[in-house]
């Protein structure tokens, strides 16, 4: 099969007054690791729940796996795993009792349901822990419990939510391998993040910003239309320099690492000497030079464009 | 619906509450706590009251009076004083329930026909006006007095439970009383708990259905409403010789058929609570209701009308007729077949309701 495991089209998810997902067009494709990035409150978690047919949409059309939401739900919960984004597994029972209990609510037979338990507590470091409460785990352990959860029965295509929002960075690669491990055996994730980095290791990628789908495609496709906008600048009084540089028009952001300032700028005025004249003038000295753009850049170009147009019509 | 999923979330919903001990204490605690207060404790039936005597007119028939309704048992002689103003001060004092005043013309005054002696009541305590009131019966001359056997042309014999013992008359009712408290509170609590902690959300994006998820969380808690119905019958037995003089078997399809009226009620709270502090709160407006209309404390016949009707709603009154009907009257279920049908049409309006407003969706 080659048609995409999500499509859809003009999604929409309204509560009251409030528009938390605003006609999103959305295109999966199979076998790949898809990200969904964005801020707090942006609409990922409720562009997901809708896409797993846990909550109507106010409007738009979803296929998954061709079938259709939310008319299909049921015939789709077989095929899909969901891991949520608060820990969701039973804290008062134990790790086994827990995989064994959602492998036999998913439908495995007895004999299914041992040996596939047995491989995912031992796939998952978890089996030294097997008759621990899940209570009792540390957050990276969770995380790896819920993951076994999610997977017990082999789904083929699995929605993650902001996954590892609560663990060290460590047990953060660690998921991330186990994630492409999956892709590999030919599962579609589609995992929603707050974090760039992890943003940068999706296959694709969509952002998302107050509901809207402000940009997507490969992390690379999105860093090279911002090709010779972003510049390091390197000065001694970094405060001062930036408040000068961000008084700049065609400056769009100014962010501060360490002693360095990291300079994104409008399309249409992108130059190193702009920044250099502006600090001249300011009676501040700084090296300026060009550095090549990241998804954060991305992100802010993709959210700002969109606040202004928002903004327009008002 | 696949009997095996059911069997894994009945499975879970009991291993979970194997190591909830708070929830374990009240399921086995709260019976026997309840009977021991409402069998020792609350007792309607008031015998010793204390009381005080002020005979002004002592003769041998004021002396016989008195001796009568101290023979009653309901009162119990405390002190002897020498006016009413003197039992006036004592019953203020709260040192005696019932004083007994016999004025000095107390023989004219029967030959007359008028009111003899005057019985004072403390009446701030509605059970103890009512015990007392008892006293008034008694006959003041030997029966070949004709004033005497016109007073007391009817004779009262009770029935079912001639001590009055109100062990007899509570413990049938305790059943249906500790199965109300329970059984709800639990299964609104069970699903409303599984929501709060996150779990709901995992478990609607599993092919469980509906049914499934229903029928799972409430059979476990079906066998606990009769381990307590089990219970509070034994402890009834044996601390306080209830007779059981109907079936067994039919005491215990109408405890089933309150325990599944219950957890249905039970089942319908939850999917309208969003907390489980709300959960609590509703299972309380149920729960007065119950304890206050059902018969068990207050009998129905005297309640007016609008709280009759009231009362036939409540799966609490059809236990109590039932219940008391098969253990203190030897009655059959098939006697008392209305209340039977009411407690099932109970049962599926509520189910169905429950099953209807349980979506599998987070809207």
């Amino acid at each position: 099969m080659t048609e995409s495991a999500i499509h859809a089209c003009g999604l929409t998810k309204r509560f009251g007054a409030l528009v938390a997902v605003n006609a999103v067009n959305l295109d999966v494709p199979r076998a790949c690791v898809y990200g969904f990035l964005g801020p707090n409150g942006s609409g990922k978690s409720t562009t997901i729940r809708m896409l797993c047919g846990l909550l109507t949409p106010s409007g738009g059309e979803i296929e998954v796996l061709g079938l259709r939401m939310p008319q299909q739900a049921e015939q789709l919960k077989r095929r899909i795993g969901y891991m949520t984004q608060k820990f969701s597994l039973f804290d008062d029972l134990s790790v086994r009792q827990n995989l064994e209990f959602l492998a036999t609510v998913q439908g495995l037979t007895r004999q299914q349901e041992k040996g596939r338990v047995d491989d995912l507590l031992r796939r998952y470091r978890l089996d030294d822990r097997q008759d621990q409460l899940a209570g009792t785990l540390s957050g990276g352990q969770k995380q790896r419990l819920a993951l076994a959860g999610a997977i017990v029965h082999a789904p083929e295509l699995l929605f993650l939510d902001e996954p590892t929002s609560a663990v060290d960075p460590e047990s953060r690669r660690d998921f991330w391998e186990k994630l492409f491990e999956l892709a590999d055996e030919g599962t579609t994730i589609l995992v929603s993040t707050h974090y760039m980095d992890e943003a940068e290791r999706c296959h694709r990628l969509a952002i998302l910003d107050n509901g809207n789908l402000v940009a997507d495609g490969t992390p690379s496709e999105l860093t090279a239309t911002l090709a010779g906008r972003t510049f390091l600048v390197r000065s001694a009084s970094p405060r001062h320099a930036k408040a000068t540089l961000a008084s700049l028009s065609d400056v769009l952001s100014v962010a501060q690492i360490g002693n360095e300032l990291r300079v994104l700028m409008r399309e249409s005025g992108a130059s190193a000497e702009a920044l250099r004249a502006c600090l001249g003038q300011a009676g501040t000295s700084g090296e300026v030079e060009g550095t090549p753009p990241n998804l954060e850049d991305v992100f802010v170009v993709a959210t700002r464009a969109h606040g202004a147009r928002a903004e327009q019509p008002a | 619906m696949n009997p095996r999923r059911l069997w894994a979330i009945m499975v879970k919903e009991l291993r979970q509450l194997r190591r909830d001990r708070v929830t374990l204490t009240m399921i086995l605690a709260m019976p026997i706590m309840q009977l021991v207060l409402f069998g020792y404790a609350i007792n309607l039936n008031l015998r010793h009251l204390p009381a005080a005597v002020a005979d002004q007119a002592q003769t041998a028939g004021s002396r016989a009076a008195i001796q009568d309704m101290l023979a009653s048992g309901v009162i119990e002689l405390r002190a002897t004083v020498q006016s009413p103003q003197q039992l006036t001060d004592l019953l203020r004092q709260g040192r005696i329930s019932v004083g007994i005043a016999v004025p000095t013309d107390f023989e004219r005054r029967k030959l007359d026909g008028r009111e003899a002696i005057q019985v004072m009541v403390d009446g701030s305590d509605n059970v103890v006006q009512a015990a007392a009131a008892q006293l008034a019966q008694y006959p003041l001359d030997p029966p070949d007095d004709f004033h005497a056997r016109a007073e007391q042309p009817v004779s009262v014999v009770g029935f079912y439970n001639p001590q009055r013992r109100s062990p007899v008359n509570i413990v049938p009712g305790l059943v249906g009383v500790i199965l109300t408290m329970t059984m709800v509170l639990f299964t609104a609590v069970a699903i409303v708990r599984e929501t709060e902690r996150g779990n709901m959300e995992l478990l609607i994006t599993t092919p469980v259905s509906r049914t499934e998820l229903m029928l799972g969380k409430v059979l476990p808690y079906a066998a606990i409403g009769l381990l307590q119905t089990s219970l509070v019958l034994l402890l009834g037995v044996w601390l306080f010789q209830v007779p059981i003089r109907g079936h067994l078997g039919d005491v215990y399809i109408a405890a089933s058929l309150l325990i599944l009226a219950n957890l249905s009620l039970g089942l319908l709270i939850s999917t309208r609570a969003k907390s489980q502090f709300q959960a609590m709160q509703m299972t309380f407006f149920v729960f007065l209701p119950s304890i206050l209309l059902s018969g068990f404390m207050f009998p129905y016949d005297g309640m007016p009308r609008p709280a009759q009707w009231l009362s036939e709603l409540l799966p609490l009154t059809h236990f109590m007729r039932l219940v008391r009907g098969i253990m203190l009257r030897g009655a059959t279920l098939g006697d008392l077949w209305p209340d039977g049908m009411a407690l099932l049409a109970f049962i599926a309006v509520m189910l169905t309701l429950a099953i209807r407003l349980f979506h599998k969706r987070l809207d």
